[in-house]
């Protein structure tokens, strides 16, 4: 499924806004977004499986808060990061 | 004892800001510098340390607002960088999130590769590696202890709790410190598996008990590397000397100006010289302002292991001038005479080339600085 993957994690995809990676939930997909881009999920993702604080995955438009939610082939997933602070 | 490093070579600083990192370099005389960088724009760069057993690695702390913390490694004094594998992270199911990575220690010089890190909130990390895989040391994230020393989480600085100071004896690897704020310093003599608390004679006053056994802040602790059984630390309550075996800290701070007081978060050593100390006081009254007192930044030194002070402030704004230097961002070098080095949160960096007599902005204009270490 396609990617979307904001500025902040494009040091980890060679400035590619937006790649392919497969799993049938969120929690999958992640990993296998670790396995292309080693290091890209610890930077989204805690070590206690929570998605960070300013970190915000969007499946279709809609935000998924969860990582379990389940995922198609087709679908398109956005990671937002929250700006916050100055 | 330690050589002085020679008066052609100059120096290197390693300045670690909320905004990313610089490097500062002088001439051979350390009268010129030159600023390089930034280096991780827009990263809050936690600390910076170079490793002086190889003398061209540098590990560098790192997270930004909104992603996660990681570690970066440079094999070549910070041209090329590569992120860690598997930075600091607390055990899964643990309950525990890694916020930052606050403190980095290069281990002792038969292990090379062997580094440490201190997180916050407090645990404690070993790499074996350079830096490249992080794994925590459970004999501290582990102990059954760890979370009373520690209080909660949220029980800790403002920008939360912090391991930082992990010192290794240069006698002995297995022989270790660590600081915690707060918690106290702990003492390891077998390389981590089990700590102690070690806080006898230093003041707590602001828990119930003003004498508690742990739950202290210490600031900074540092241990002298010609006589590793010296070991001072500037607290938040005060500024403390301790000279093993013994157990039970001395109050070196009471004989700093009433005026002045004795807090402060920074405190650096004479490279050899064992009684020689540096500390820049801050107010610490009433609601903490954490600022040069009244004003007037100054530099307090002590050539005879904290028994007097004395104030210098040559070449330092004179009044109006608030500065607050936090604990990693103070530093010396190895030259003859020892450069001494401190940077502030309003983005400026200040150095003495003669033992802090007399002073001169080297940097103005950066993010708020977090560290400054020799490189």
């Amino acid at each position: 499924m396609r990617v979307l993957i904001p500025n902040p994690l494009r040091s980890y995809t060679a400035d590619a806004a937006s790649v392919s990676a497969s799993g049938a939930t969120l929690a999958e997909l992640t990993a296998d977004l670790d396995r292309r881009f080693p290091g890209i999920r610890f930077r989204v993702i805690d070590e206690q499986g929570q998605i960070r604080t300013h970190i915000k995955f969007f499946v279709n438009g809609t935000q998924s808060r969860d990582l379990g939610d389940p995922l198609g082939d087709a679908d398109e997933v956005m990671i937002v990061c929250a700006l916050s602070g100055g | 004892m330690a050589r002085a490093k020679s008066a052609t070579s100059g120096a290197t600083l390693l300045i670690a800001t909320r905004k990313g990192l610089w490097q500062l370099k002088s001439d051979a005389t350390r009268r010129t510098w030159r600023l390089a960088g930034p280096q991780f724009l827009g990263h809050i760069v936690h600390h910076c340390v170079a490793d002086m057993r190889d003398g061209k690695t540098i590990l560098a702390a790192a997270r930004t607002g909104h992603l996660g913390p990681t570690v970066f490694r440079s094999p070549d004094r910070g041209r090329t960088w590569h992120e860690a594998k598997q930075p600091p992270a607390f055990r899964e199911g643990s309950g525990r999130v890694v916020d930052h990575t606050f403190w980095l220690t290069p281990g002792h010089a038969s292990a090379p590769g062997v580094w440490y890190a201190g997180t916050s909130p407090q645990g404690l990390f070993r790499s074996e590696d350079g830096g490249a895989i992080w794994r925590g040391v459970d004999g501290f994230n582990e102990h059954p202890q760890r979370k009373a020393w520690c209080a909660g989480d949220q029980d800790g600085t403002p920008n939360g709790a912090k391991m930082h100071s992990v010192l290794i004896d240069p006698r002995d690897p297995k022989h270790m410190y660590i600081g915690m704020s707060s918690g106290g310093v702990f003492e390891s003599t077998d390389a981590g598996s089990e700590w102690r608390p070690l806080n006898r004679g230093v003041r707590a006053d602001f828990l119930p008990d003003p004498d508690p056994e742990y739950g202290h802040d210490p600031h900074c602790v540092r241990l002298h590397p010609a006589m590793p059984d010296r070991l001072y630390q500037q607290n938040h309550c005060g500024i403390y000397r301790l000279d093993r075996p013994a157990e039970r800290w001395q109050d070196i701070g009471a004989t700093m100006p009433k005026s002045v007081g004795s807090i402060g978060f920074p405190m650096v050593l004479h490279p050899r010289d064992p009684d020689t100390i540096w500390i820049f006081p801050m107010d610490g009254s009433k609601v903490w302002p954490r600022v040069s007192p009244g004003g007037k930044p100054a530099v307090y030194r002590s050539v005879n292991g904290g028994k007097s002070w004395q104030r210098h402030a040559r070449g330092l704004p004179t009044t109006q001038a608030w500065l607050t230097v936090k604990r990693q961002a103070m530093a010396a070098d190895a030259g003859a005479p020892v450069g001494i080095y401190f940077g502030t949160t309003s983005g400026e960096v200040w150095g003495s080339r003669d033992e802090g007599r007399t002073w001169k902005c080297l940097a103005a204009h950066l993010p708020e600085i977090y560290g400054v270490e020799t490189a």
